[in-house]
């Protein structure tokens, strides 16, 4: 039996373009329309005030030998924060997962109160509100960005670790519990580490949150030694020429720590995922 | 309720007047069942009978409504049982392997025989590799999981489990999630496993495993046990006139019931 070649019958109509002529069409539109946009902030720009006001090169080398103490003290301040965010997280975590209520409703109403107000507010609380209260006053400087920045960050920590937690199948929990392995152990030895992989991500986020909210504590009054980016920022910005330069300068130096978190992260995540697959 | 899981000779499992709801849905409704040392126990039936669930039951991975399973002399339905150290004697093996991902093969198979049965590295390593020689991945032990097929991971699965020494094993469907034609090596481990004597509950519908290697059948549907008994009689003459449309379906698919 022999059948007739088949055919594709086009809609009538006026003669299109291809799909791929219109593709084409679309993108060199959008190319221009940004090139355009370049072009004309360029035009647009003073650039006499703009190297005088914004990127002063004399205030930014002035500013160069003090930086790397702020560099260092806004690191300082971050990891101080998540050493009492990350146990702090874990436990609230751990706490909105069980099976015991009231557990789970301080751990919720923690999050959800944390979370709710600016972080701006806990440090002038941890900073002005705690001493009144309680009549200690926090000593360090490290101390103080420690606690209320870490009392935030364990809010936003903990929802991200609950996620990775129950993100992990139900199986291999079934699977470690039918061996005989104990709650406790199947949570450190199977689920834990599993979970680590999927919250990896998300927990480079916190931390990069973190150290841009570390901007906020020297509201609460600094020594010298103590001086974090913003403010050595901030500083310059009243007493130095050239305008907002110190605090450009200020921004890209955050840009020092964040950037390389960003690779940090990917190349755990590649390592991880090799390692999934055996090397 | 000895303090030691009894021996292995006599009845290894007993299930009395099980129940079990899920909410309101009422999943197993009076389960009355025997296993002795040594038998292998198939467990066929429709999806929904509750088969998966009775199995779950016997190692507590489900808590039963109501009624009583002793588990090596152990009541595992008492409220104060020691679950960890019968889970110890009692092998699962699950439909979707479970293995655990981030480590390899080897390390599943001592995870639980170091953290649990506290054997040093290098036993428990001894008995994990001669398990798995025994399901014939000797050679993939330092492999990850996410390298291995299906069937492979599945044998490694029962590897993991006997590592423990378990005194039973409970069989979760373990080819119903293989491609066809990775069924046959896992079956023949079963098999081997079942030759060696080991005592096993297994939920399946591998019709001709089960009337090979079952010792009894037992066919269940909506939440009881419909008819028990060799599977020459079960599979090969059913007497309830559901088992004979169930073993219809499976055995021929495209058979249409004269009733439907």
């Amino acid at each position: 039996m022999t059948t007739a070649p088949q055919t594709l019958q086009m809609p009538p109509g006026r003669r299109r373009t291809s799909p791929r002529t219109r593709a084409r069409v679309t993108r060199a539109v959008q190319y221009t329309a940004l090139a355009t946009a370049l072009v004309a902030v360029v035009l647009l720009t003073d650039w006499a005030n703009v190297s005088s006001q914004l990127f002063d090169p004399a205030v930014a080398a002035d500013l160069a030998g003090r930086m790397p103490h702020a560099l260092w003290n806004t690191v300082r301040y971050t990891l101080g924060a998540f050493a009492v965010g990350l146990p702090l997280g874990a436990l609230l975590a751990f706490m909105k997962l069980s099976s015991v209520g009231p557990y789970r409703w301080i751990a919720t109403a923690y999050i959800e109160f944390f979370r709710g107000i600016p972080a701006l507010l806990v440090v002038l609380s941890v900073g002005f509100a705690v001493p009144i209260a309680f009549g200690v006053s926090i000593p360090s400087m490290l101390a103080k960005a420690s606690i209320a920045l870490g009392v935030v960050a364990s809010a936003y920590i903990a929802e991200t670790l609950r996620a990775g937690i129950e993100a992990v199948p139900k199986g291999q929990v079934e699977a470690a519990r039918s061996l005989g392995m104990s709650h406790g152990r199947t949570l450190v030895q199977v689920v834990v580490p599993q979970a680590f992989r999927i919250v990896l991500p998300p927990m480079t986020n916190e931390v990069i949150l973190l150290t841009k909210d570390t901007s906020l504590v020297f509201l609460l009054g600094m020594q010298v030694a103590e001086y974090e980016l913003t403010k050595i920022g901030r500083d310059a910005l009243s007493t130095a020429q050239g305008g907002l330069t110190a605090l450009f300068v200020a921004g890209a130096c955050y840009l020092v720590i964040t950037l390389p978190l960003g690779q940090l992260t990917r190349w755990l995540e590649r390592r991880t995922a090799a390692k999934g697959r055996g090397r | 309720m000895s303090a030691d899981p009894a021996d292995g000779d006599g009845v290894v499992v007993s299930v009395q007047d099980l129940h079990k709801s899920f909410g309101e849905r009422e999943v197993l409704r009076g389960i009355d069942l025997d296993v002795a040392a040594g038998e292998v126990v198939c467990v066929i039936g429709p999806s929904g009978s509750g088969k998966s669930t009775l199995l779950r039951c016997v190692n507590l991975l489900e808590q039963p409504t109501s009624g009583r399973i002793d588990v090596l002399g152990v009541e595992v339905t008492d409220p104060d049982v020691d679950i960890d150290r019968v889970r110890t004697h009692v092998g699962m093996v699950f439909q979707q392997f479970n293995l655990f991902g981030h480590r390899s093969v080897l390390e599943n198979c001592t995870m639980a025989q170091r953290g649990v049965l506290r054997r040093s590295r290098d036993e428990a390593e001894r008995i994990a590799l001669a398990n798995l020689e025994r399901v014939g991945l000797a050679d993939r032990a330092h492999a990850m999981p996410g390298q291995l097929s299906g069937g492979q991971q599945q044998r490694v699965a029962i590897a993991r489990a006997l590592s423990m020494d378990p005194r039973l094993m409970l069989f979760d469907e373990p080819t119903s999630a293989l491609d066809p034609e990775l069924v046959g090596d896992v079956l023949g481990v079963m098999r081997d496993l079942a030759d060696a004597g080991m005592t096993m509950i297994v939920v399946t519908h591998e019709m001709a495993f089960a009337r090979e290697v079952g010792d009894r059948v037992v066919f269940m549907d909506d939440g009881v046990v419909v008819e028990s008994g060799p599977p020459d009689q079960v599979i090969g003459a059913p007497l309830q006139e559901r088992t004979r449309t169930f073993l219809q379906r499976v055995l021929d698919p495209t058979h249409r019931h004269p009733q439907e």
